[in-house]
């Protein structure tokens, strides 16, 4: 427990760093706030006005105090495109990309260790190449590019997939009644099959699209730690003494897999965060991705810079409860810590 | 490495490893692209044509045509020099930058180490796609800016594998007897520490080029930087995505299939430059 807490405060810094970091952004650099706000057809008396108005006038210092008061008080300030605070905009939204992003992460598990553990038991073999050209492949491609040749091809050639336009077809369904917004749920506890079964369509395509690149480090990773556990003494003793493969593969084998796989899972997450906007895009899902997308396109600055701290402060959450999964997993990184 | 063993060893990399030869071969083509692309490109790439929209590939058209008539083929050809050198500029920019401050926080330690090895670790703690689109956002939406962005998330890559080599190196013995020589910090980091950690930096480079580019059009696909008309992939891409759910599939289809090959050959090299400067690091 001790060393939980110690890397709580651990995260201090890193939250102290995202807000410093934002507010350089928002407040430091060039780009002119109050120009954005006053829209195209301001003269320099309005944007000057403007500047008066949002305190931009004021020395760094002076707004950087005020600007933590804001953040304490939950004002990311008020989106131009939808006249509603971003904070409300984005919580509203952040249901339906963590719908997405955990579906996501959810198929690239399933596949990726049952995936790497095979290919490091049978080196060279179907699964292994199959592993490694996913690895490069993943590297290779654009994510949105993925989604929309999936899109061609799963709706348009073959007819599998539904109309890529977001998360539910509102002309044939009504969404479920609000329980946790993300809809597959929402259906599942409201015991709307129908539902379910749609939302759980429009789900399928962008998840797996988003999932795929997340697959390809989790498996090759596994096959590294699953390859390297494989060749060490211990399993060497065990199989001398002739216990059963697999008991080796999953008791003694695997349990050394989990530390390597939570920690290439920090970077798991910055893909996912970040490609879910791509994603999004591509498949009209109504998530906080796509509202930051069409803010960027309408130069609407506050909602972006929501966004951005928003997604910052999640990742370093999932990085928290990364670390913690680690020393539940493996007790040695308690005392490395 | 003398100049022998280095066509030696290339020799051996590229028979070792046909793919990396490929890649290089690839690159070449597309650096001739990059260089000649408007005068190699069979049409004006932003002429627009009322009749031959969204024309399907054909002879006269290899590639087909987008929504407003233009050619597909000669788009995706001028847009190489764009893509591959805001990819260039921004990895070259983040190399020097992240050379200088690794290297800076490995051989001072200290207070400067903390504050640069801090710097980073802030820049890490944000999804790094997201942290580029608020940069873009916040500096204004332009080309320049997006090579800057993609600058700044790559940094802490640079500026950490800096670190750790110039960190390993300063305690030992030819960098004492260049102290004890009378030659200033500078001088040592610059004569006698960079040069031996530019090699590992290349592979590192070239390596990452791939993700510069994606990243950098990965913004242009979200509208960030680049503006219609001006041919670039990840914009075309994100133009030709609304006829795909008609059929209307070569005009996301080739600039997509662009993107793959630079990025997939950049990857092919880097890993064969990987080999040819360290073969131990192969797997």
């Amino acid at each position: 427990m001790a060393f939980v807490w110690k890397r709580l405060l651990g995260t201090i810094p890193s939250l102290i760093g995202v807000v410093v970091l934002t507010f350089f952004i928002s407040h430091a650099l060039p780009g002119d706030p109050a120009a954005y706000f006053a829209g195209p057809a301001a003269n320099a008396a309005s944007i000057e006005n403007i500047r008066a108005t949002l305190g931009l006038d004021r020395p760094l210092p002076v707004q950087f105090v005020r600007y933590i008061g804001d953040l304490a008080q939950g004002n990311l300030g008020r989106s131009l495109t939808t006249g509603q605070p971003v904070l409300t905009d984005l919580l509203e939204r952040l249901p339906a990309s963590l719908e997405l992003s955990s579906f996501a992460l959810l198929f690239a598990i399933i596949i990726a260790i049952p995936m790497g553990v095979w290919a490091a038991t049978r080196i060279n073999g179907g699964v292994d190449h199959a592993c490694r050209a996913l690895v490069t492949v993943s590297a290779a491609f654009p994510t949105f590019f993925v989604g929309l040749l999936f899109v061609y091809i799963f709706y348009f050639l073959l007819g599998w997939a539904p109309q890529p336009l977001g998360r539910l077809n509102e002309i044939a369904y009504s969404p479920p009644p609000h329980f946790t917004g993300a809809y597959t749920i929402d259906a599942l506890i409201a015991g709307d099959w129908p539902v379910l079964r749609a939302s759980l369509a429009q789900l399928i395509l962008p998840a797996i699209s988003l999932g795929l690149f997340a697959l390809a480090p989790i498996a090759r990773i596994t096959r590294a730690a699953m390859l390297e556990a494989l060749g060490s003494d211990f399993i060497r003793t065990a199989r001398a003494s002739g216990l059963p493969v697999r008991k080796i593969l999953m008791t003694y084998a695997f349990r050394n897999v989990l530390l390597p796989v939570s920690s290439v899972l920090g970077m798991v997450f910055s893909f996912l965060l970040g490609s879910n906007v791509l994603i999004e895009q591509v498949f009209g899902w109504q998530g906080v991705g796509a509202y930051a997308v069409s803010a960027v396109i309408a130069s609407d600055y506050a909602a972006v810079q929501g966004f951005v701290l928003m997604m910052a402060v999640l990742y370093v959450l999932l990085n928290l409860a990364v670390d913690i999964f680690a020393t539940l997993v493996d007790p040695r990184v308690r005392f490395e810590g | 490495m003398s100049v022998v063993t280095l066509a030696r060893n290339t020799g051996y990399a590229f028979g070792e490893n046909r793919l990396t030869l490929v890649a290089a071969i690839i690159l070449a083509l597309l650096a001739l692209c990059a260089i000649f692309g408007p005068y190699i490109a069979p049409y004006d790439p932003l002429v627009t044509s009322a009749t031959t929209k969204l024309a399907r590939p054909s002879a006269l058209h290899p590639f087909g045509t987008d929504a407003l008539g233009r050619d597909i083929l000669s788009r995706v050809i001028v847009a190489t020099r764009l893509d591959l050198g805001m990819a260039v500029s921004a990895v070259a920019l983040s190399f020097v930058v992240g050379l200088a401050l690794g290297a800076l926080a490995g051989y001072f330690g200290g207070w400067t180490d903390r504050i640069i090895g801090r710097a980073m670790d802030t820049i890490m703690a944000f999804p790094l796609f997201v942290l580029a689109m608020g940069i873009v956002v916040a500096l204004g939406n332009s080309v320049a800016n997006i090579i800057i962005a993609t600058m700044i998330i790559n940094l802490p890559f640079y500026c950490r594998f800096a670190r750790a080599e110039v960190n390993v190196r300063r305690e030992l013995g030819y960098i004492e007897a260049a102290r004890m020589g009378g030659n200033g910090a500078l001088r040592v980091l610059l004569n006698h520490i960079v040069p031996n950690i530019l090699p590992p930096m290349m592979v590192q480079a070239s390596l990452n080029m791939g993700w510069a580019i994606l990243n950098a059009a990965g913004l242009s696909f979200i509208g960030l930087g680049v503006r219609p008309p001006t041919p670039e992939w990840g914009i075309m891409v994100s133009e030709g995505a609304s006829y795909i759910i008609s059929g209307e599939w070569w005009a996301f289809m080739f600039p997509g299939a662009a993107l793959v090959l630079a990025v997939f050959s950049f990857n092919m090299l880097g890993d064969g430059l990987r080999d040819l400067l360290d073969p131990r690091k192969r797997v």
